[in-house]
């Protein structure tokens, strides 16, 4: 083979620490290498052209690229040397930037590991062999967990451009968190007069299929045509019969249900429509709570509903769907503040969250939208409101900002003033955080338009003092400790993954980073793929973000996917295990280990069976070859010898 | 925020061969060079697609023909790209472990660790650990033991 190498200086990144002249002369030195250069960006479209330049002047027969990492630019270079004629497959990269001459200033050290990674990466080359996609079809359906005004954005632009939309939400109604807010920053327009239409879009387009209630079980399958199963919890309500009047609402007797929507503020029957504007307006019976199911008696719902559409042995159903694409867009949920147990979280009525907060502030509220106290329905006068509450904290293992909870106390003390113009607003804060467009001068309306009371500092203790809460904190630029009697106390608890995210991740298998945020592909470059094709986030599953920023992730996902299926088919990666009849023995311990049921048993004519891999089904992981007791099978592009050729340069 | 740097380990030479899955663990490498994580320099990386790809001869091979640690690295259980495949490196990996000393090498010259890709400062943190017990170990007694290398070199085999 006739290989040449093209060691990257990437400007001063890589030649800073690393002399890649001298690798790039070594490189001479291995087997098979003809040509060998340093060059000041690789990547550069010069520097691409002159690879393909070297290609053909050289007669060059596989290239090596010494630079950043595969995961950076394999993609780049590879179609690079397929435009001159080789196979994509005949290439191989060396990671000497973030490897190398970015952990290490030791120039000697680190040009001697260079020259043994690109040493490795052509005694692979030295094995590897030209590989041939196949093309597949691409269903052209979309699948979206999470209805929150993430998911819903992406499903309507997927449904705008033509797209079938299957859209899963395991909540009754779709509209995630916004749903509950009451007016949003910086404008302070109503938040359901906003979604409200999009929920209602949602639920009219042909093309988008809702299943609410409902949770993903299982997913199989590949970009371009994965197989999901969704579980239809069961309501106990006939959904197609159901037409939202509430009449069984109305007559249920068990009247101690909680109600999630509103945050536990008050109770729901057990027969239950979450909100008035619920998409879909249906309702679902809480089997904890309804008294059929807890003390065998009762039916007043089944007698009463106008379309018999109670159906109390109702069972979950599992449904499947055949998508081309996924779109995560579980949104997130909220820090436990009651962690905090000196604030008083959980022990005193009047210490709420931000949630609790939008809540009370809305019209649709269980207050109709006046401020009262939960303890004694009393109009407070002064209000605390408590910043960080499991943000920026590592030793609650929240050391992340929430990044919406400065905005959103801002907004919500302004609605304060609004609600009652003699009320006093107090703010503890940290930092404020108000980075967006027209942020700050939001938060700034807060304090000169409307005099709430910013103070720098962290609480110490909240504690009753007759019916009210003293709240004890330092004020640090003024270097003193403050206390304030307050009526109410509100904490902007931060954010955090939701729920199950994890379970999730491990069906779709999407990976998470510590606190079980989603992560992107790349943390600029790719904020909406992730490592597994076909699968995008959007929305807050993928760390703390406030409406705008969920929305354009919506549009963006969806954007990704249009792209995705304006080609007919997909061409699918060859990178999968490959039996050798000769070697195998049939001994089907491949079968066994395979993940994802892509190797079958066949019998030759001879009687005698051999394993076959479904070329379209492997994932290319590669356990059946570490498996296979005469290494019959192996994956292609990392076979045994492959591997075993890098391992040899370093016994040398 | 302060971050601990740990002191880089002296640098003989001293050769470790690290097999990254491509996911997690190759990424959290990559995180720990962008984030400019200072590190020793003895780690040699192999691309794999999954730690479940590794085969025990990978490890027992090299430290047989002479380098002085090898170093397994993936997704945390359940986290794993291809569902299970980290489970069954550690199934292997851990008996791998118990059976070095019969083939006459130090098991401390082995070790597997789960480092997701966004875990750059952990990564740091192991590769800084496993070349300082490397060093401290010495070189490999095994190196240069002059073992007849067969033409394609010591470990490829015809296929
Ligand atoms: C108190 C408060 C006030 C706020 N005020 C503002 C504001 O004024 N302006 C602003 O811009 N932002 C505000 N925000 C932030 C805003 O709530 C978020 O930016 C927005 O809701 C994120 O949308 P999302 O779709 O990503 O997530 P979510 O709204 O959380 O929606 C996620 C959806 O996915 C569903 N889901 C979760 N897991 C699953 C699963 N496994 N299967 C199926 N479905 C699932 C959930 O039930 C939910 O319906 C506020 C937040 C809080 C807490
Ligand atoms: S494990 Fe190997 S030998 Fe056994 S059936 Fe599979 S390919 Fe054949
Ligand atoms: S590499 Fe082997 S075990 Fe992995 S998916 Fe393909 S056939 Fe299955």
């Amino acid at each position: 083979m006739r290989i040449g190498v093209f060691v990257c200086q990437c400007g001063t990144n890589i030649a800073g620490t690393v002399d890649t002249e001298a690798v790039a002369r070594k490189a001479l030195e291995y087997a098979d290498v003809v040509y060998a250069t340093s060059y000041v960006y690789t990547c550069s479209e010069p520097g691409q052209q002159e690879i393909q330049r070297r290609i053909k002047e050289m007669d060059l027969q596989g290239v090596v690229v010494a630079a950043c990492s595969p995961r950076m630019h394999e993609p780049t270079f590879r179609r690079a040397v397929e435009r001159a004629g080789l196979n994509r497959y005949m290439f191989e990269m060396a990671n000497i930037r973030e490897h190398v001459s970015w952990i290490s200033t030791d120039k000697e050290a680190n040009t001697r590991k260079a020259m043994e990674l690109v040493h490795m990466a052509v005694a692979k080359l030295r094995f590897n062999q030209p590989l041939f996609s196949s093309k597949v079809p691409i269903n052209k359906r979309v699948l979206i967990i999470g209805a929150g005004v993430a998911g819903i954005q992406a499903a309507l632009d997927c449904s705008d451009g033509g797209l079938d939309v299957v859209l899963v939400e395991k909540n009754p109604s779709i509209g995630g968190k916004m749903a509950q807010l009451d007016k949003t920053f910086p404008t302070i327009d109503c938040s359901s007069c906003i979604l409200g239409p999009k929920m209602v879009d949602t639920a009219q387009k042909e093309n988008i299929t809702l299943y609410a209630c409902s949770e993903v079980e299982s997913v199989a399958g590949y970009v371009g045509n994965f197989k999901v199963q969704i579980r239809k919890k069961a309501t106990y309500v006939d959904w197609n019969a159901c037409t939202g009047c509430g009449e069984c609402v109305q007559k249920c007797p068990s009247r101690k249900a909680p109600d999630t929507f509103n945050e536990n503020l008050s109770n729901a029957r057990a027969i239950n429509i979450p909100f008035p504007q619920a998409i879909p307006k249906k309702a679902t019976i809480n089997r904890d709570y309804c008294l059929h199911f807890t003390r065998g008696k009762c039916g007043v719902c089944k007698k009463i509903c106008p379309v018999r559409a109670i159906d109390y042995d109702m069972q979950d159903e599992i449904v499947t769907e055949e998508v081309g694409a996924i779109i995560v867009a579980t949104g997130y949920d909220l820090f436990d503040h009651s962690v905090y147990g000196e604030y008083g979280g959980g022990r005193y009525p009047d210490v709420i969250s931000g949630l609790q907060y939008e809540r009370i502030l809305s019209a649709s509220g269980p207050f109709g939208g006046h401020i009262k106290r939960p303890s004694d329905g009393s109009e407070p006068k002064d209000i605390v409101f408590i910043a960080c509450v499991g943000s920026r904290d590592a030793s609650v293992g929240r050391p992340y900002c929430s990044g919406i909870c400065c905005m959103y106390i801002a907004k919500q003390a302004i609605l304060t003033k609004d609600h009652l113009p003699d009320s006093n607003c107090y703010v503890f804060y940290m930092d404020i955080r108000s980075p967006g467009k027209n942020y700050d001068e939001f938060v700034r309306r807060a304090q000169e338009e409307y005099g709430v009371q910013y103070i720098r500092g962290r609480v110490g203790k909240v504690y009753p003092r007759g019916d009210r809460l003293v709240v004890q904190g330092a004020d640090t630029l003024l270097g003193i400790q403050v206390e304030v009697e307050a009526d109410l106390v509100v904490l902007a608890t931060g954010v955090e993954a939701s729920s199950g995210a994890a379970e999730l991740a491990e069906k779709l298998r999407i990976s998470y980073d510590q606190y079980g945020f989603y992560m992107e592909s790349h943390p600029k470059l790719r904020p909406v793929e992730t490592n597994t094709a076909g699968v995008y986030l959007a929305g807050a599953c993928q760390g703390p973000k406030d409406i705008p920023a969920s929305v354009a992730q919506g549009s963006a996902a969806a954007a990704k996917i249009q792209a995705l299926f304006a080609r007919d088919v997909i061409e699918t990666d060859p990178q999968v295990a490959l039996v050798n009849e000769r070697t195998c023995v049939g001994c089907l311990k491949c079968i066994m280990v395979c993940p994802f049921g892509a190797i079958q048993s066949k019998t030759l004519r001879d009687g005698s069976i051999k394993a076959e891999v479904l070329a379209s089904v492997c994932q290319g992981c590669g356990l059946c070859n570490a498996t296979c007791p005469p290494k019959a099978i192996q994956l292609q592009h990392a076979t045994d010898n492959q591997i075993l050729a890098e391992l040899n340069t370093l016994c040398a | 925020m302060v971050q601990s740097v740990p002191s880089p380990a002296p640098q003989t030479s001293i050769r470790i061969i690290g097999f990254l899955c491509n996911w997690c663990s190759y990424g959290g490498a990559d995180t720990a060079g962008v984030c400019r994580f200072k590190q020793p320099t003895d780690l040699r990386v192999v691309r794999i697609p999954c730690t479940g790809r590794v085969d025990p001869l990978f490890v027992a091979k090299p430290l047989i023909y002479g380098v002085d640690g090898v170093l397994v690295s993936g997704c945390h259980p359940k986290d794993c790209h291809y569902a299970v495949g980290n489970l069954y490196a550690r199934r292997r990996l851990e008996v791998l472990k118990n059976f070095l000393s019969f083939m006459g090498i130090d098991k401390r010259r082995f070790d597997y660790a789960w480092v997701s890709a966004s875990e750059g400062q952990r990564w740091q943190q192991v590769v800084s650990d496993f070349s300082e017990r490397i060093h401290q170990l010495g070189p490999n007694p095994l190196a240069g033991k002059g073992i007849p290398q067969p033409v394609q070199g010591p470990l490829t085999r015809a296929t």
